[in-house]
């Protein structure tokens, strides 16, 4: 259970998916290809994961010899969880005690994030570039939700501190240099599966750039479900949670009763 | 997030934390001793207790009022049999607690999606423990100095009528041997549902002392017909938390009520060689520190002011 998911994917194919505004940044004419793979589409994890490190192989086709003896290419891949909705609130105090107070809310946005880039990525490109991405856990669109009656100001604010708080849960996080050239053509990107990682699909996305430059980008899918006799209690409170009242009232009744047969027989 | 990484952890799959299935077990075991002891529902205890060791509140209070039941249902069984309860009483304190615990369980919601649930409960948790710790604590001083100066301790009678019995809409209740309005009897009810809902109380702490001395219910089917009333709203509340909330932990619950079930039989063994002030000032003092601990974390800084919270307002998001 160290390391998830391994295979290698060697394809020559070209790979142009992708309808992101980014992708009309992308140069033209040049014939190189990212491609990643996974040895699975699922994994389940168990109620006593702790977290761990998914390895993710990919391939870097029709490299230009001189460029990748410069080390001039680099790889940025990503593992960006299911999207939800969330609320940022803010303590404040109030004759002495601490208050919720202020809060923005917040949709569309990924539960998990992984990153992991052959360098920092100040290093790899102008800060424009994985804004215009929308590359990295300072730009991901952190989208507040319309009905919101929040000012610019707190918006401003709290939209800082979501990526902090998620950072600190260990739900997104970045990793320079966890991305490792094998060979001339094959290369390993750990990324982290946190304790707590979400459940639902999750999407690798691996991002090619040659001096700096954005070229392509790959994205392959992970379906990521829980396993064992405690996920499926979870599963039986949320989808027949009348049953489960019933089964949980039931429960104590027959303790209550169990605990008076022992009373007696003593 | 996560304690202690040994054989002895287990996931809570609601409250969604490890914790130590001693610690819980013991902690069941402990409560249930006092109540035991002390012939307390408990509920007030464990639901604090829980909030200090992590576990989430809305959860804590959901099962709170699961693990009630257990201890409840048992007692109420036995006064069934002995006849010291009285079923119509019951069934019309059971009426209101209903009443009362769907209008807790909205009130529940809304503040869990106003992010306030949490100081709420902390909040009447601090009134209600220091309250009751503190007129505990008197009494039993009181008791002793009593008892010290030789006297009898007697209880001040309380008058026969008041003005609950000249309200309208009058009930006979044979068992009880009273003649009252329902009125004060389904407001009662519906309070003590309500405190079940938003807090994962049985209630009894209330409800035996305002029988007693609001409806001049006798004392020997006080206990029996609490008992009852408490059954029925703690599982109606179950059952609604789970429905609303799916905050029902019931792996939780069980360790807990079994802790509870075990530590009980001993208290009530114990609690019928010992009895005295001495012991009844501890709980309130035990009752006046839980609540002091919490009323102690409201007031310091948090580590983080800022908290991320999954958005339970929105329609159409899972």
């Amino acid at each position: 259970m160290r390391t998830l998911a391994v295979t290698v994917f060697v394809l020559i194919a070209v790979i142009l998916a992708g309808n992101t505004p980014a992708m009309a940044q992308q140069v033209e004419g040049n014939k190189e290809t990212v491609e990643i793979g996974l040895s699975t589409d699922t994994i389940a994890i168990t109620s006593g994961f702790r977290g761990t490190d998914l390895t993710v192989f990919g391939a870097l086709d029709n490299a230009d010899p001189l460029i990748q003896r410069q080390g001039r290419y680099d790889i940025v891949v990503i593992l960006q969880g299911p999207e939800r909705s969330f609320v940022v609130r803010r303590k404040d105090r109030y004759f002495g005690i601490w208050i919720n107070s202020e809060s923005v809310n917040f949709q569309n946005i990924p539960a998990s994030y992984s990153l992991a880039s052959t360098r920092p990525l100040q290093d790899i490109a102008v800060p424009k570039t994985f804004a215009q991405l929308a590359l990295g856990v300072n730009n991901i669109f952190y989208e507040p939700m319309p009905d919101g009656f929040n000012s610019s100001a707190s918006l401003r604010e709290f939209t800082k501190e979501l990526p902090r708080l998620k950072l600190k849960q260990n739900l997104y996080s970045q990793r320079p240099g966890e991305v490792q050239f094998l060979s001339s053509t094959l290369f390993r990107a750990t990324l982290s599966l946190p304790a707590n990682v979400p459940v639902g699909k999750h999407i690798a996305r691996a991002f090619l750039f040659r001096n700096g430059e954005f070229l392509r980008q790959s994205s392959t899918s992970l379906n990521i479900v829980k396993a064992g006799l405690e996920y499926r209690i979870y599963k039986a409170a949320h989808e027949n949670s009348l049953l489960y009242g019933l089964f949980a009232v039931f429960l104590a009744v027959v303790t209550g009763w169990m605990g008076r047969l022992m009373f007696r027989k003593d | 997030m996560t304690g202690s990484g040994s054989e002895l952890g287990i996931y809570l799959p609601i409250a969604e934390i490890s914790v130590n299935i001693f610690v819980l077990f013991g902690m069941g075991a402990a409560v249930g001793f006092l109540s035991g002891m002390f012939g307390v529902g408990g509920g007030f205890l464990i639901t604090p207790l829980l909030i200090f060791y992590n576990i989430p509140p809305a959860v804590a209070v959901a099962t709170g009022a699961n693990q009630v039941i257990a201890s409840s249902f048992t007692g109420a069984l036995t006064h069934f049999k002995r006849g010291s309860l009285d079923v119509k009483l019951g069934t019309l304190l059971v009426i209101g607690g209903i009443i009362g615990a769907a209008v807790g369980i909205y009130v529940f919601v809304l503040l869990r999606q106003l992010g306030q649930l949490d100081l709420i409960v902390s909040l009447l948790y601090v009134i209600f423990l220091s309250t009751i710790g503190g007129l505990m604590l008197v009494e039993s001083i009181r008791a002793m100095r009593r008892t010290k100066a030789g006297q009898l301790a007697t209880l001040k009678k309380p008058g026969q009528h008041n003005w609950v019995h000249r309200l309208p809409f009058k009930m006979r209740f044979r068992a009880s041997k009273i003649y009252v309005s329902i009125i004060p009897i389904l407001t009662l009810g519906a309070a003590i549902g309500f405190l079940s809902s938003i807090m994962g109380v049985g209630g009894g702490f209330i409800m035996v002392p305002a029988m007693i001395y609001l409806l001049k219910v006798p004392t020997n089917v006080v206990i029996g017909t609490s008992l009852y009333q408490i059954v029925f709203v703690t599982a109606f509340t179950t059952v609604m938390q789970a429905t609303t909330n799916q905050s029902v932990d019931i792996v939780l619950a069980f360790l807990l009520m079994s802790g509870g079930v075990i530590g009980a039989q001993y208290g009530t063994r114990i609690g019928q060689k010992l009895r005295g002030e001495q012991l009844r000032a501890l709980l309130a003092t035990l009752v006046l520190a839980v609540g002091l601990r919490l009323a102690i974390e409201l007031f310091v800084t948090p580590d983080d002011l800022y908290s991320i919270a999954i958005a339970l307002a929105t329609p159409g998001s899972s």
